[in-house]
Order: C-alpha cells, then sequence, then structure tokens
C-alpha cells in the first residue's frame, strides 16, 4: 500500500492538492468570521456553510449505515435528538440552570462541563476542551442507546427494519418530552444558554464557522478510514450479499451492530453540533421528517459515496435556506427591477424543492456522485492522461 | 358494572369508529405492499389530499356531486402516482423505491401546504353522518356508529372481489410469485395499477369518515393515521386483508384505552402504538394471519 | 441536462446576490414570523397588521429627511431548526429593528442571532418569559404566561365557579406546558381541583381525553394549544355533548376557532390583547383594507374579523417607528439604546417597557365567543 503511493505521482500531488485546499479553506473560514466585512453575503454564508458542515457529518453517518452496509434504518433523527440534548444538558452553565428549568426547580444536574473546566483552564480553553467533551459523551450516549436498540431491531430485514428504526425514533421522543424525566430533559421546554459556536475563540480571534469544519472533518476522516479498512469491506460484502458474506465467515450481526453503533455515535456528534448551531434545541423539532430530509441529501449526493454526501449537503442548504428563497417572497428582484410573479407565495419554494427531488429520485437515481468518490489523484490522472494524449498526437490513443 | 360500562363506552365507540378509518387506510398499505414489497410512504398524504380535496369541491358543487368527484379524484391521483413514481423504478432496488415513495409523500405534503397556505381547513359537514347520536350515557355522531359496518361490507365485498374474479386471483398470483406470474402471461402492470385504484378507492372513502369526526385538514393530517395504519397492516400480518382490518381495530381500541388511563399514560399513546409494533416483529415477523414467508434471496 | 442545471444554478445565484439592493433613503423593518407549518395561521395575522400599519404610514422621519420604511419578512417555519437561518436572513438584509415572532419557541431560538448581530427585536405576541430573560435585545409588548395563566385559574374559580378544571396541552410544546405550569399553580392556591394531561403532536381523535374530562367531573376544560387542536377539541366536545366551558389562551382570539364555536355553541372563552371596540377608526380602516386586498383576505383566514394579534402587529409597527424617531438614526444599536424608554399609546393600550424589557401592561381581556351572533364579546378586564 504505501509502496504504490510512493510510486504513484497522481497519489502524491492529489493529497498535496488535498491539503492546501483545506489550510486555503480553514484561512477563508476563519477570515470569514474575524476580518470579512459583514454584508448580506457573508452573512448568510456563514449558517449556510455551519449547517451544510453539520449536514455533512450527519448525511455520512447515515451514509455509512445506508449506503456501505446496506441497512435501511429511519432512525437517525432520534440518534440526534439523543446527541442534542446529551450535549445541552451538561453545557449548560450552573447559574443558568434555575432559569432553563424553570418547572423543574432547576434541574437534577448540578454542574456544567465546559464551566467546571473554564475554572481550571480558562474561559476560552474551557469552553473549547468541555464543548468537546460534551460533543463526544453526545456520540457515546447516542451509541449506547443505539446499541440497546440494535439489539432486538437488527435481526429484522429491509423495510421491517426501516419502520422498526422509524418506530423507536418516535419513542425516544416521546420519553425525552415526558415530565417524569424533566428535570434532566426539561420536558416539553426547551434546553438553552449552553456552550454555542460563538464561544469557541483563541485569543481575541473567533473559530466559530471554523469550528463545526473542524469537528465534522475529523469525523468524516474517521469515517473514511473505517470504510477503507477491512471492517469496512465486511460491511460492503453485507450489503451486497448477506448470504455469501456469511458464508465466508463475517458474523452477520456483529457488523451490522458495529455499522450501527458507529453510525448512531457520529449522529449524535452531529446532533450536538446541530445543538449549537442552533443555540436552543427541543424535542419537537426531531421528527420522522428531519430523517425523510436527511435520506434524501444521502439519495441526491449518490448512495455509497462519501463525497457525494458532502456535496448534497452544503447544495441542499444552501439551496433551502439561501438561494431558493426568494420563491417564498413574492417576487425577484432582477436587474434592480422588482417582478412579481403571481404563484410566488409562501409554501412555494418546498413545491419546487420537492419537485428537484422526485426529478433526481426518478431521473438520476445515482445522486450527483453515484457511488464514486471525488479524489484529487483520480483529477491529477486524468488530466495527465489529456496531456499525454495531446503529447503522442497521432498515436493510436483512445 | 353500570357506571363502569358509563364511564368507558366512549372510549370504546371511539377506539372502534377510529379502529374502522384505519383500516381503510390499512388495507391500501398491505396490498400494494403483498404485491410490490414497497411500504407506500405516501397512501397517508393520498388520504389527506382526499380529505382536501372534499373541501374545495363543496365550494364549487353540492354534496352529492362532490362525494363522486372525491372518489374519483383519489383514485386516478393513486393511480398517476404509481404510473410516475413507480413503475420505471420496478427493476431498480426495493430501497429506491421506497426512496421516490418518501419523495411522493414530501411532494404532496408541499403541494397541499401551498394550496392552503397552512391554515387548517374546515371539513364540510355531510348531512346525516355528521349529526349526534346518543345511546345510553354517551354521545356521538352518527359516522363512529356507521363506520364499523361500512368497513365490514367493504372488506367483505372486496375479498370476494379477490377470490372470485379473475383480476383477483391474478392478483393473488402476483403477490405469491411476482416473476412467476408474469411468465404466466398476467399483465403485471394492470393488477398493480388495480391494487393502487382499490387501495385508494378506500382510503377516500376513510378520508369521508375520518374528517367528518376530526373535521380540520392540514398538510400533516395524513402522516400520523397512515403510520398507524401500516402499523395495523403489520400487527395483521402484511398481505392480509382480514388481518390489516383486525389489527387496526385493535390499535384503534388499545390507542384510546391507553389514552384512557391516566395522564402519565397519554403521553406515550403514539409510542405505545410503535412498541406494539416491534414486539409483533419480534415475536411473530409475519402477524397474527400473516403466512409463513419465503425468504427470497 | 448537467451544463443546463449549472446553468440554471448560476443564475440563481445571481439572483441571490443581486437581491439586497436598495435605495439610499430606506430604513428596514425586519419581520420574524412563522408564515408556514403549525402557527402559520397567526404569524401571518400578525403580519397582516404590520402590513397594514405600513401602508397607513409608509414613512418615517429621523432628523428632517423622510426615509421610506420597508418591511422585510423571513418565515422561520414554526420551527426552531429553521431559525436561525430566518433570523440571520433578516441580519443580511440590514434590518434595524426587529418585529415578532408569533409563538415563543422561535422567538427564544432565534433571539442569540439578533443579539450577536446587535439588532433590538420587538416581541409581538410572544408570551414566555424566557424571551426576554437574559436577552438585553429582546423587547415585548404583550404580557407574559405567569400573568396569563393566573388569569385563566382565576376566572375559572371566580367568574365560572368551577371546583374542577381539566389541563390539556401539546406534548412537547412549551407555550403550552409553560402555560399549564402557571395555571396549576395558581389554581393549587385557589384550592382547585386540576387534572392534567398531554397529547402528542399530530393528534386529531380528541374522544378518548374529553371522556377523561367528563368522567374527572371537569366543569371547565383549560386548552392553551394552537388553533388547529383548538377547533378539533371544540368540535368533539360538542360532538360528544360534554356539558362544560372551554377555555383557551391568547391564540385562540381567532375567526377560525369562532368558526367552530358557531357550527357547535358550546360555551368557549380566551385571553386576549385586545377588546372588540378598543380602537373602532383602526378596525374600521384594517376591515376595508382586508377587503381591498384578496391575499390578505385569504391570509385573515377568508373574513375580515379582526384578530387581536393583528391590532398587535399593528401597534408593535408605530412602536417601532417610535423608537427610530427616539434614536434619531437607523443605526440599531440606537434604536435598541432608545427603546427602553419609549412610550406609546397603541389600539391595544398603553405600552411602556418595564423589567427584562417586558411590557408594562394594565389590561388584558377575556372574551366570550358568542356562538349565535358569531361575535366575541368582552368579559373581565383586569390583570390579575
Amino acid at each position: 500500500m504505501d509502496k504504490t503511493l510512493q510510486k504513484d505521482p497522481a497519489k502524491k500531488i492529489g493529497a498535496a492538492i488535498a491539503v492546501c485546499l483545506i489550510a486555503a479553506l480553514y484561512i477563508f473560514l476563519i477570515l470569514l468570521d474575524n476580518v470579512l466585512p459583514a454584508n448580506g453575503f457573508t452573512l448568510m454564508l456563514i449558517p449556510v456553510l455551519k449547517k451544510g458542515a453539520i449536514y455533512s457529518l450527519i448525511c455520512v453517518s447515515m451514509n455509512l449505515l445506508n449506503g456501505f452496509t446496506g441497512l435501511f434504518s429511519l432512525g437517525q433523527a432520534g440518534f440526534l435528538l439523543v446527541g442534542a440534548y446529551a450535549y445541552a444538558i451538561f453545557a449548560i452553565p450552573s447559574d443558568q440552570h434555575a432559569a432553563v428549568y424553570q418547572y423543574f426547580d432547576g434541574g437534577a444536574i448540578g454542574f456544567s462541563i465546559p464551566e467546571a473546566l473554564a475554572k481550571v483552564l480558562g474561559e476560552n480553553a474551557g469552553a473549547f476542551l468541555g464543548a468537546v467533551i460534551c460533543i463526544i459523551l453526545a456520540g457515546l450516549v447516542a451509541a449506547v442507546f443505539a446499541a440497546l436498540i440494535g439489539i432486538p431491531v437488527l435481526r429484522l430485514k429491509s423495510d421491517y427494519l426501516a419502520i422498526a428504526t422509524l418506530g423507536f425514533a418516535e419513542i425516544i421522543r416521546a420519553i425525552f418530552q415526558w415530565n417524569g424525566v424533566g428535570p434532566v430533559t426539561n420536558g416539553s421546554n426547551m434546553l438553552r444558554k449552553y456552550t454555542s459556536f460563538s464561544a469557541i475563540k483563541i485569543g481575541e480571534i473567533k473559530l466559530a464557522t471554523a469550528f463545526p469544519f473542524f469537528i465534522a472533518m475529523i469525523c468524516i476522516g474517521l469515517i473514511v478510514l473505517l470504510i477503507n479498512s477491512s471492517y469496512g469491506r465486511a460491511f460492503k460484502a453485507v450489503r451486497d450479499d448477506e448470504v455469501a458474506a456469511e458464508a465466508m465467515g463475517i458474523s452477520l450481526f456483529k457488523h451490522k451492530m458495529l455499522s450501527f453503533v458507529i453510525s448512531s455515535f457520529f449522529a449524535g456528534v452531529g446532533g450536538a453540533l446541530l445543538a449549537m448551531y442552533q443555540t436552543t434545541i427541543q424535542a419537537n423539532a426531531f421528527k420522522s421528517a428531519m430523517t425523510y430530509e436527511i435520506l434524501l441529501i444521502v439519495v441526491i449526493g449518490g448512495i455509497g459515496s462519501v463525497s457525494g454526501s458532502c456535496i448534497a449537503s452544503f447544495l441542499y442548504i444552501a439551496c433551502n435556506e439561501w438561494w431558493l428563497r426568494f420563491l417564498d417572497s413574492g417576487g425577484v428582484t432582477l436587474f434592480g427591477k422588482e417582478i412579481t410573479v403571481p404563484f410566488f407565495r409562501d409554501g412555494f419554494r418546498k413545491v419546487v424543492f420537492s419537485v428537484i427531488i422526485m426529478v433526481i429520485v426518478l431521473f438520476f437515481s445515482r445522486g450527483i456522485m453515484g457511488d464514486k468518490e471525488l479524489s484529487f489523484a483520480g483529477l491529477v490522472r486524468k488530466l495527465r492522461k489529456k496531456k499525454t494524449a495531446e503529447a503522442a498526437e497521432g498515436g493510436a490513443g483512445k | 358494572m353500570s357506571a363502569f360500562f358509563q364511564a368507558n363506552l366512549p372510549y370504546l365507540l371511539s377506539g372502534i369508529s377510529v379502529g374502522g378509518q384505519y383500516a381503510l387506510i390499512a388495507i391500501g398499505y398491505t396490498m400494494v405492499y403483498g404485491i410490490l414489497r414497497l411500504i407506500n410512504f405516501a397512501h397517508g398524504d393520498v388520504f389527506m389530499v382526499a380529505g382536501l380535496v372534499m373541501v374545495y369541491a363543496t365550494t364549487a358543487m353540492p354534496m352529492y356531486l362532490s362525494i363522486p368527484l372525491v372518489l374519483i379524484v383519489t383514485v386516478v391521483l393513486g393511480f398517476t402516482i404509481e404510473r410516475v413514481a413507480y413503475k420505471p423504478l420496478r427493476s431498480a432496488p426495493r430501497m429506491s423505491v421506497m426512496i421516490s415513495a418518501i419523495g411522493v409523500s414530501y411532494l404532496l405534503q408541499n403541494c397541499a401546504l401551498y394550496f392552503t397556505g397552512g391554515l387548517p381547513q374546515m371539513y364540510p359537514t355531510i348531512p346525516w353522518l355528521s349529526d349526534s347520536v346518543t345511546i345510553g350515557p354517551a354521545t356521538t355522531k352518527v359516522v363512529t356508529l356507521v363506520t364499523p359496518f361500512l368497513v365490514l361490507v367493504l372488506v367483505i365485498a372486496l375479498v370476494r372481489f379477490i377470490q372470485k374474479t379473475k383480476i383477483g386471483m391474478a392478483m393473488r398470483a402476483v403477490s405469491r410469485d411476482f416473476e412467476t406470474s408474469q411468465l404466466m402471461g398476467i399483465k403485471i402492470n394492470s393488477v398493480i395499477s388495480m391494487t393502487f385504484v382499490i387501495g385508494c378507492f378506500l382510503a377516500a372513502v376513510g378520508s369521508l369518515l375520518y374528517f367528518t369526526n376530526y373535521p380540520s385538514v392540514v398538510p400533516t393530517s395524513g402522516a400520523m393515521p397512515g403510520l398507524k395504519a401500516f402499523v395495523a397492516a403489520v400487527f395483521g400480518g402484511i398481505g392480509s386483508i382480514p388481518g390489516a382490518v383486525i389489527g387496526a381495530f385493535l390499535i384503534g381500541i388499545c390507542e384510546n384505552i391507553i389514552k384512557g388511563l391516566g395522564s402519565n399514560w397519554t403521553v406515550f399513546s403514539d409510542a405505545f402504538t410503535f412498541v406494539l409494533l416491534i414486539i409483533v416483529l419480534l415475536v411473530k415477523p409475519t402477524g397474527i394471519f400473516g403466512e409463513k414467508a419465503t425468504d427470497k434471496v | 441536462m448537467k451544463k443546463l442545471f449549472a446553468l440554471v444554478l448560476a443564475v440563481v445565484m445571481v439572483l441571490a446576490l443581486a437581491a439586497p439592493a436598495f435605495a439610499a433613503d430606506t430604513i428596514t423593518i425586519g419581520v420574524y414570523e412563522p408564515l408556514t407549518g403549525d402557527n402559520g395561521p397567526g404569524g401571518k395575522q400578525e403580519y397582516l397588521g404590520m402590513q397594514y400599519a405600513n401602508l397607513e404610514t409608509p414613512t418615517v422621519e429621523i432628523d428632517g429627511t423622510t426615509y421610506d420604511v420597508e418591511l422585510v419578512v423571513a418565515d422561520n417555519e414554526s420551527s426552531t431548526d429553521k431559525a436561525v437561518s430566518a433570523a440571520t436572513q433578516l441580519v443580511a438584509e440590514n434590518a434595524s429593528v426587529v418585529l415578532g415572532s408569533y409563538g415563543s419557541s422561535v422567538a427564544i431560538a432565534g433571539s442569540d442571532t439578533f443579539g450577536e448581530a446587535g439588532i433590538p427585536v420587538i416581541g409581538v405576541t410572544c408570551t414566555n418569559p424566557q424571551v426576554t430573560i437574559g436577552n438585553d435585545h429582546y423587547f415585548r409588548i404583550c404580557f407574559t404566561d405567569p400573568g396569563q395563566g393566573a388569569i385563566h385559574a382565576q376566572f375559572a374559580k371566580n367568574s365560572l365557579g368551577a371546583s374542577k378544571v381539566y389541563c390539556l396541552g401539546e406534548l412537547g410544546n412549551d407555550y403550552d406546558q409553560g402555560l399549564l405550569n402557571y395555571f396549576q399553580d395558581t389554581a393549587a392556591e385557589l384550592g382547585l381541583e386540576v387534572q392534567k394531561e398531554d397529547f402528542p403532536n399530530g393528534t386529531s381523535d380528541f374522544t378518548a381525553y374529553l371522556t377523561n374530562a367528563k368522567n374527572f367531573g371537569a366543569e371547565v376544560i383549560f386548552a392553551p394549544c394552537s388553533i388547529p387542536y383548538g377547533q378539533l377539541i371544540i368540535q368533539q366536545a360538542a360532538s360528544q355533548g360534554l356539558d362544560v366551558v372551554i377555555t383557551g389562551p391568547d391564540t385562540w382570539d381567532s375567526n377560525m376557532i369562532m368558526d367552530s364555536v358557531v357550527a357547535t355553541g358550546l360555551d368557549v372563552y380566551c385571553t386576549t390583547f385586545y377588546g372588540e371596540g378598543g380602537a373602532p377608526e383602526f378596525e374600521e380602516g384594517f376591515k376595508e383594507y382586508l377587503n381591498s386586498d384578496d391575499t390578505a383576505l385569504t391570509n385573515n383566514g377568508g373574513n375580515d374579523m379582526i384578530a387581536a394579534v393583528s391590532v398587535m402587529g399593528y401597534d408593535a409597527y408605530y412602536v417601532a417607528l417610535e423608537a427610530i424617531k427616539a434614536a434619531g438614526s437607523t443605526d440599531p444599536a440606537d434604536i435598541m439604546a432608545a427603546l427602553p424608554d419609549v412610550t406609546y399609546e397603541g389600539a391595544t393600550g398603553a405600552i411602556a417597557f418595564g423589567e427584562n424589557g417586558d411590557a408594562v401592561r394594565s389590561t388584558a381581556f377575556i372574551k366570550h365567543a358568542n356562538a349565535e351572533t358569531g361575535e366575541w364579546e368582552a368579559e373581565l378586564t383586569e390583570l390579575g
């Protein structure tokens, strides 16, 4: 493996390009938060980038399950909810407990991880480290839930699995809203005032947009490593043919469980990031419609493609929350002129959106990327081929 | 005893009535699943659209015209959905078809949102069905009493249709073995269309009854009844029509009993349905009346 | 095909960038309201009041210069997960001050975005105390839930003479649950017997809950839920032949609830921000506006009955204008500094800001829905 890396210059160049691009991206994100002027464009760009990064992680985690292991699960919203709540519960500063848990006498949990760390490490480092610890915690709690749910549910096949996981997500939501656990989850009321993105900074440098990218990128990197490992190959074997995989000595249940738990861990992390982004969370928002939304993004990106899921996430979020908003506003401003379009009114954006989705599902069912990955090495190779083909003019090249 | 009866009759009545309405939706699920192995997520939304069509139809025409119109529009809608969204994907993996179904459901809900502007629509009162009647201690609408009988009549008619007619026989054959029946010269597409037509017709009848009882239509009105009807279909054994009907009545009644148990339980009235579903799937995946499934590898 | 897709995308992007182009002497007031989702009907009615006010007074004078007031609306879809981007849209449109939102959850969810941008927000009908606590930039012109819950409990006990009250709220909705909580607190002090139950989101069958109420022997049902649920509860209570009084929160002050009451003949009361006939001039003008504009009429639910939230929206717009005048600038920071001292005599009574930026309100109304005339009648006009 290492030898081929050294021998293939395309891979080297590709890796170099990727590193440069990532560095450029982070520099841009930090500039965006700190230096660049706040105008209509940058202001809308920031939340779209943040949410896009978070949704990338969430969609990749669903893709790991649906695309790479072939388990059609519709419980993602449930795990997002668990992650978001786990994060928020441990990150609410203790002096805010009385205000947040106003109907539950300040709640049952009397501490906050970022706050405790801030006392030891100083405010910024405490917030950063505390947030990271809470995010990991959120992932772990979601993973534990997944392990418990997985034991019964993973015995089921395809659509039965889908409907059972959907059911579990609904059950989780009902439990979290129940007043009986109110001192922890705040019942039907929102959790708020916990550490959000704006608290993440180094000195005076704000990292509000870079932070979700940082976490999402690490997580997606881990998922990619997993997919390319022997476990990943086993997942794909399970997806392609369960019977054959079992015959090859792959334990079906073990690998399904592994995929389910890992996917839920990252969904939990995604939920925690979502909570940070929204600054308030409420169980009511995590309905099955959210799972469908994520599933549709995965489909648009291409089932079985990590980079496809990421690209689709950014596109979807940008269209839904930014570019297509004008469809709802009653008209368009073209070259400074206001043009009223009669059928542009509230809800039209969503109609256009669902039509686009149906078109993709029916006519481009492989999505943007199919099951291929975006790779710089591949790009470099393609460019080189073109060059050599041009150089060998008149030759019998393809 | 009489005090107990007095206190609990309303739960039972409402359970039977809701159960009957779930049953009409569940038949559509169970028939489509039996033939295509597809959870038609859009079925609940077809039911909602039937409600909306009724709302708009009655503003333009008298009741005796709008009821048939609702039935026709719903049937045409179901037929169109099958032809446009499911038929092109017949050879695609099952997951793609299911995603297409979710897409259709999303589309129908968003269209409803657009046309109603998000405002809840008041369902028209259907004469006689909406009248109040008093039975012993409980007061209710006529529709509550009519529902179980209407369901019974429709189900008997449907079962006879499937057993006696040629197309019914074809349906049974297709649900047993898709490929082989194709080889035997059964026109698979017309059989599938027929399934959707019947399913949507019953959903439209269900919507007439349901919305007469709960007279407010919003774009998400179909989601919960749809999901519960599906659970009912699984509960009774998917593919089995009597199973779906019995499952639906059981779920309708249980749900109302749970709500009557007291304040700590009402929270879980929806969750209960799913708990029931998961238990059934684990203990007897083929449902109460389901035939032993042959695993198609 | 792919090229076409890319082209369409490019055009869309250009449009999005071209959108915020406006004339120099314009001040933007952001409207942060749900236009779709569960709270869509109410949000639209609140926005109608602002639109009418904007039509009536489209300009504001700042230091001798006349500015055009432009209303920019962002739909938060009644959903907390769309709140941030909707709020950011208003920040991006350079709103000097923001009005809204109908529904406390989205108001709380969008609050931090406005706070970080330093834009003041005037809450119109978001009654949850959490909206303004700890948020210096959030002001509010309506009464709050602790007061409202208490009024309902007192009303049930003193005016309706009830001893048993059945409470019903939506699970997972903090508006419902908050009000129920305050209601229960006061009810316990007054010695009312209360049974409280929750229904899950998306419920349409309330028969079992109403039977519970009947078996409990409730004389009053207090159901602080949104309009669609309210309609269903009233309709089903009637078809079950329940002999109870149903009371609802401020959201119920709507012609859609009235339609259900007229259809059933039930005894229904609700709290409201505005008593009928309080400002005849406004009422006349507003009705005229509704009847002259088809879209407005549809958004109002198809008839010209005035919802209290519309009046509140109307007042909120003028409070914002007062604040802009007092600040003497279009800068959000100046307006925020000027807001605490703004007072205004509106259609809904005198408005001044007190602790936490909450309005000092001396008036709250309980209205009775008259099933025969289809009109609301003011019942009680004191704040407990």
